[in-house]
């Protein structure tokens, strides 16, 4: 009696902790789910703010003030908000990483690179624009953020609808 | 099937410079089809640039970047003939990959 009650108590630890590994493993099955849709590496979060703070803070957690060492090229008025040619560089020594957002598009931030040692701290890109809207350029250098930026005028909306 | 990717690395002294064009809709998950139904998004997330084993550039894109995105930079090192390795994924879990010289 005694031994069977023990066994019993035993197998139902045994089935409780097997049960608990599966449940264990069945959460992480559903997080690799969750973000499977999502190349590695890719900040979702950052991507989803509305402000130029927010999507600073999600992505680097700092906040930026502008610089004269960061050179933002980006046309007075863009004929098609779909194609603006945006280009960024800077004199800052020590930079890690540029990314552009446009302030006015339903996501602020628009494209993030990382820039390892020996790359230039210079790029550019075509982006779309919703509508006339502030570009700001933000430039990690030495851990601190430094910003510039440019009002885009358009005449035709590049997120179309 | 033709690759996704044009791209054109130039060394000139002690730099390379790269552009690079991807065959891509990005879709910004916010334009209406003819239906006035909304086209989910459907862009490149990430875009890597390797040369010498080494990663030189990484582009993270949101739907914010132009379809059929182009792309330049430039790093120090490099030289002719040197792989240049670009490979993207996009939020599908689609990719491609080519390895260009550099000239």
């Amino acid at each position: 009696m005694n031994t069977s009650h023990h066994y019993s108590r035993r197998r139902f630890l045994v089935l409780t902790a097997l049960a608990g590994a599966v449940a264990a493993g069945m959460d992480a099955l559903r997080a690799v789910a969750a973000f499977a849709a999502d190349a590695a590496g890719w900040p979702a979060d950052a991507f989803k703010q509305k402000s130029e703070a927010d999507a600073a803070k999600t992505l680097y957690g700092k906040t930026f003030e502008p610089s004269d060492k960061v050179k933002l090229d980006a046309p007075e008025i863009a004929e098609n908000g779909a194609v603006v040619p945006i280009s960024v560089s800077s004199t800052l020594p020590n930079v890690t990483s540029i990314s552009i957002m446009v302030k006015e598009n339903p996501y602020v931030l628009a494209a993030s690179y990382k820039i390892p040692e020996g790359t230039n701290a210079a790029v550019s890109n075509r982006l779309k624009m919703a509508k006339t809207s502030q570009v700001v350029a933000v430039v990690e250098s030495g851990g601190k953020l430094y910003s510039a930026s440019k009002e885009v005028k358009v005449t035709v909306g590049g997120c179309g609808g | 099937m033709a690759s996704s990717i044009r791209v054109r690395a130039t060394a000139s002294g002690e730099t390379t410079e790269v552009q690079a064009l991807i065959q891509h809709p990005m879709d910004s998950g916010f334009v209406k089809n003819s239906k006035g139904e909304l086209i989910p998004p459907h862009h490149i997330e990430t875009v890597q640039f390797e040369t010498g084993g080494k990663v030189v550039f990484t582009a993270l894109w949101g739907p914010a970047v132009s379809k059929d995105p182009y792309v330049k930079f430039s790093f120090k090192g490099g030289k002719k003939g040197d792989d240049l390795k670009i490979s993207w994924v996009d939020n599908k879990g689609a990719s491609d990959s080519m390895t260009a010289k550099i000239q």
